[in-house]
């Protein structure tokens, strides 16, 4: 077998020190990292794990936001009384990824540095090209089969797509991940692949996130994950969006419209363009149909995920529309 | 063997008299349940190694160097076979005595013709270190274009198609009929390549002693595998004992020892230890059989009352460019629908690809899912309900023979599944209804169909004097419940309780049961069993009937009735005794009687033997997203005699499953330049998941049937599949208006 040496983190600083040396990588529940070193994507030489580190788990609610801790189970997130009350579309959004066996393993930080589902990407002794896993060998997946590839925040490198929901949900509401001393909103944390599609977060070596802060906000308080898939459960979406609302107090216009893509971009896609179309005008459908155009404007397609384009702002007029209904 | 004894020390049910038609719940459930059922992967011999697979990156071309030395360093190697140093074998693995028999890669040089064909087997102390060891080798290759597609080589018209079927078959003139008809449609419909999932990948565990082999693996035709391996190792067949007592499903799979299994024996071989070898799941797609992918062109013509004047069915499919299997698509029209003239014919091209193999239905599901959608487009053109125009087509006698069918009950199938399922209310046109959440829904049907095939096998039944009996045949049970099902009819062709019975099966030195295929493994074991039962039973009543101190004295073998281990005299039920009694007196420990299996030639030569079936669906489709749910299935089958209705329910439920499956889910999708599976995975070959099959529904309709068998037995395992996926497509098309002409249907296919 491959050796490699299994360390156990006695504290976050531990933790964080060992993690800094080259070829070092945390395990926290281990659905992604196994996973990628069985198909060889992940070659660690050691692994540094944090599972039994004392309050990293956490899951507290307050009228300020919540802070969920990195070692979170994608579970009981989900389930908690409180995200379900006041972040609707986190707890959505979570219920809606993996299975329920994943997600009772997999940790909230684990999550956000889940990798990317490109069957290139994820097999390298058939494709040794790909940009994301080793620098300038090329993309395998352009021109191949790309029906689940992204038609967003793509380049010449890489049309890898982001695969995960909770980010989605986090972007929309502005989160910020934690990163010990840092803290960086998370829709900064996610790079796009530009040049540098190996560069996946803005996360350095000797860093580890230890905790997500959602702001409490109306708009989440008020919010929806809506995600299409052609098969009822575990399965990646075909294109999902998050969105939360808040009204002025006439009940019709539009205050605040948070709106986050996935399933179509290269990271968790905060769609600006359709919230400032829609803020401070009266919620209507055509208009929502309309702005919600504006969330794959300059997306591009290679063939098979074409239907993304169609099928995004259609899913992204049909959550906000849902919102305005519950007023 | 401890698993029957294991088996045998389930809690007995608790019922007296017949165990046909019980609805038993599965005798080795316990076991499964509880982790105690050995599957051939659980075996660990002493001294046992683990082989791994390495496997070809290309489609085509050959292995240029491979590191072996890179491999053997590595800590707990042991050997690395390759073409160089693989076991002499007695038979050329490219050899093809045959129809039946298929080719296979052995290591037999350095040639690659398909994507993950084994190129070399890594034999170590570990699992962990074999599978470093494969890594270790670094193929290098000289690699030629992937021939891949239905249009990717120049196409031919096959030989035969299935087995041995021709390519192509007519009755009446097509050309006439559609020129008479007043309403005439055509449409090409698609289906992807799909590729075996069994839970339980191709395992292997093999211990040689000297020229005898012990083997566990899973198998669904034990004794044609010991042939097979036997012709391979030029070793006697009853040198080889196979065990293969549970499947985690074969589907076709199964039915023949694929390569991998057979490199396993020669890793062994090689090294002199015990081998355990187990294909990874991406593995599987490629040397263990696939679904071939189809394109299928239909044209019907219709008289102005709606009645078929012309079938045409063309089907193109694929197979491998070293061996023949061609999906017999389109002779899925021979039997359903009555018309003046049919034509069915094939084409095919040569891919890069694995031979295409055996899978659930093999010809009859692809063609089906073509066959009712084109039926579903024809009754439209004749403004007809789908169901009314399959009643005025209904076929009385089989439509290309003219044979009058054995038993066919398709019309009580009809009339029970639509009353269940509410049908009488669909309206005609599409695009009419929406559930209160605004979702579109739509109602479709189709036929069921399968033919009740029998195969040979033989059974050996023992009374003992203790009044208990056993029954032993090489049976194999995939899940289906053929542990329970074969021990039913054992019970009532010895006249026991079923607990007072044991049953020996799943082991190559036991009886051979032929294979577990083409539906027939109930029928065809079933007869073996119970005639073997009825020899032993008329030597029991010959020795009770002969003897002056019988209660049957002079009743004659016809005269007496065996039941709860007595036997009666027919003409007075108060006289009687046990077997023990009878054996006793006899002074025996023991009576046996052998008994066999296999179709009746004269009865073949007569009648169609067909089960069938109706099966009706609805689906919602989100009308912006295309997203496609079915929200309720009912089938309702008539297969002859019903062993066990609880077991049976089950298999139309897995067949009807798979229906849901072909329709919406299932693909192989092929990365056009490497000619490889990108989606060779459960995350993303798409089966459904639980949530995608709300409500399901099988009804099992009366059929009594006196010429199939003496058992009145057709078969259950196959047809859920066929119907259901067209039945889907139908619904569909009734939702949205748009008719489906590629499988599996897609979110991008209904968007607009």
């Amino acid at each position: 077998m491959r050796d490699f040496s299994y360390l156990r983190a006695g504290s976050i600083d531990a933790a964080r020190q060992a993690a800094a040396l080259p070829g070092a990588m945390l395990l926290a529940g281990g659905t992604t990292l196994i996973d990628l070193a069985k198909c060889g994507v992940a070659e660690p030489e050691t692994l540094v794990d944090i599972t039994h580190l004392k309050g990293l788990d956490s899951i507290e609610v307050s009228e300020r936001g919540a802070t969920i801790g990195t070692l979170a189970k994608m579970g009981h997130v989900a389930d908690h009384a409180d995200i379900k009350s006041r972040f609707p579309a986190v707890s959505e959004a979570l219920w809606q990824a993996a299975s329920a066996q994943i997600r009772n393993m997999a940790t909230i930080g684990g999550n956000l540095m889940q990798r990317t589902r490109c069957p290139y990407f994820r097999d390298p002794s058939n494709f040794p090209a790909c940009n994301k896993r080793e620098p300038g060998s090329g993309c395998s997946a352009i021109g191949g089969v790309t029906r689940g590839h992204a038609v967003l925040g793509t380049s010449d490198a890489c049309i890898a797509m982001y695969p995960g929901d909770l980010a989605v949900a986090l972007v929309a509401f502005d989160a910020i991940v934690h990163l010990g001393q840092r803290q960086i909103p998370v829709d900064d944390f996610f790079l796009l692949p530009g040049a540098t599609p190996d560069k996946e977060h803005a996360i350095e070596p000797g860093e580890m996130i230890t905790a997500i802060e959602i702001p409490s906000l109306a708009s989440a308080r008020r919010s929806t994950y809506l995600k299409i898939r052609d098969r009822q459960s575990y399965e990646f979406a075909a294109a999902s969006a998050a969105v939360g609302i808040e009204f002025e107090a006439d009940g019709r216009t539009i205050r605040d419209l948070r709106v986050a893509l996935g399933g179509v971009a290269t990271k968790p896609w905060r769609a600006r363009a359709v919230e400032d179309a829609l803020k401070g005008k009266v919620l209507e459908p055509d208009a929502v149909r309309a702005a919600s155009l504006l969330a794959v404007e300059g997306a591009v397609d290679h063939g098979a995920n074409h239907y993304k384009i169609e099928l995004a702002p259609r899913v992204v007029a049909r959550a906000i529309l849902k919102m305005g209904e519950t007023a | 063997m401890t698993l029957e004894l294991s088996l045998n020390q389930q809690p007995a049910h608790a019922r007296q008299g017949s165990s046909i038609g019980q609805p038993l719940t599965r005798r080795d459930g316990f076991l499964k349940v509880t982790g105690a059922a050995r599957y051939a992967a659980d075996n660990h011999p002493p001294g046992m190694l683990y082989a791994v697979l390495a496997v070809s990156s290309i489609a085509r071309g050959r292995v240029a160097a491979l590191d072996v030395e890179a491999a053997k360093a590595h800590h707990g190697v042991v050997e690395v076979m390759t073409p160089k140093n693989r076991p002499a074998l007695a038979a050329d693995p490219d050899a093809k005595d045959h129809p039946f028999m298929f080719r296979l890669d052995l290591l037999q040089n350095d040639q690659v013709r398909y994507p993950n064909q084994s190129i070399a087997v890594v034999i170590a102390e570990t699992l962990e270190a074999a599978t470093e060891g494969a890594a270790l080798l670094s193929p290098r290759y000289e690699s030629l274009p992937a021939r891949v597609g239905l249009d990717g080589a120049e196409s031919f018209v096959p030989r035969g198609v299935g087995i041995g079927s021709p390519a192509v078959h007519h009755k009446g003139d097509v050309e006439v009929g559609l020129k008479s008809a007043k309403t005439r449609i055509e449409a090409t419909y698609e289906t992807p390549a799909q590729y075996h999932n069994a839970m339980e990948p191709h395992a292997i565990v093999v211990a040689w002693d000297g020229d005898r082999l012990s083997i566990d693996t899973p198998s669904q035709g034990l004794a044609m595998a010991q042939g097979r391996i036997a012709g391979l190792f030029g070793i006697a067949p009853e040198n080889i004992h196979i065990r293969s007592p549970f499947l985690g499903g074969g589907f076709g799979s199964k039915g023949m020892i694929s390569g991998p299994q057979v490199l396993g024996i020669l890793a062994a071989r090689l090294v002199g230890r015990p081998v355990k070898l187990v294909l990874r799941r991406e593995q599987m797609y490629g040397p263990v059989g696939h679904r071939a992918p189809t394109r299928q062109t239909l044209r019907m013509g219709m008289d102005g009352e709606g009645r078929l004047t012309a079938i045409d069915h063309h089907a193109r499919t694929a197979s491998s460019t070293f061996d023949d299997f061609f999906e017999p698509a389109a002779d899925a029209s021979h039997t359903l629908y009555a018309s003046p003239a049919i034509a069915t014919s094939h084409d095919a091209v040569r891919l890069d690809t694995g031979t295409p193999l055996f899978m659930r239905a093999p010809g009859e599901a692809t063609g089906s899912i073509a066959l009712e959608s084109a039926i579903d487009e024809a009754a439209h053109a004749c403004g007809m309900d789908p169901l009314e125009f399959r009643l005025r087509n209904y076929a009385e006698v089989e439509p290309m023979t003219g044979k009058p069918f054995s038993s066919k009950a398709l019309r009580e199938c009809y009339r029970q599944a639509a009353e269940t399922f509410g049908w009488a209310s669909r309206p005609l046109q599409p695009r009419l209804m929406r559930d209160a959440d605004g979702f579109l829904t739509g109602w479709g049907m189709g036929t069921a169909t399968f033919p009740a095939i029998m195969f040979q096998a033989e059974a050996h039944a023992v009374l003992r004097a203790d009044g208990s009996g056993l029954m032993e045949t090489g049976a194999q049970d995939m899940g289906q419940g053929a542990w329970t099902a074969f021990a039913q009819i054992a019970a009532d062709g010895l006249g026991l309780d079923i607990d007072r019975v044991e049953f020996r099966a799943g082991s190559s030195d036991l009886p051979n049961a032929g294979i577990a295929g083409g539906s027939g493994h109930t029928a065809t074991a079933g007869m073996a069993i119970h005639n073997a039962g009825a020899a032993v039973i008329a030597r029991l009543a010959d020795l009770a009937t002969g003897n002056e101190a019988s209660p049957l004295f002079g009743a004659g073998n016809e005269g007496v009735l065996a039941r709860g281990g007595r036997l009666y005299r027919r003409d007075d039920e108060s006289r009687g005794e046990s077997y023990a009694e009878i054996l006793t007196r006899a002074g025996l420990t023991e009576i046996e009687g052998h008994g066999k299996g296999a179709p009746d030639p004269a009865s073949q030569e007569t009648y169609a033997k067909h089960a069938h079936g109706a099966v009706f669906a609805e689906v919602k489709v989100d009308p912006d997203f295309g997203q496609i749910r079915v929200t309720r299935l009912v089938g309702a089958f008539a297969a002859g005699r019903v062993i066990n209705p609880r077991l049976v329910r089950s298999q139309y439920y897995g067949g009807m499953i798979w229906g849901i499956s072909f329709a919406l889910h299932e693909e192989a999708i092929t990365d056009r330049r490497s000619g490889r599976i990108q989606n060779a995975n459960l995350a993303e070959y798409h089966v459904p998941v639980n949530a995608d099959v709300p409500s399901v529904e099988a009804l099992l309709v009366h059929e009594d049937d006196p010429y199939v068998n003496a058992l009145g037995i057709k078969g259950v395992g196959e047809i859920g599949i066929t119907g259901t996926a067209g039945a889907v497509a139908n619904a569909v098309w009734h939702a949205t208006g748009v008719r489906p002409r590629r499988f599996p249907i897609r979110i991008e296919d209904l968007l607009g």
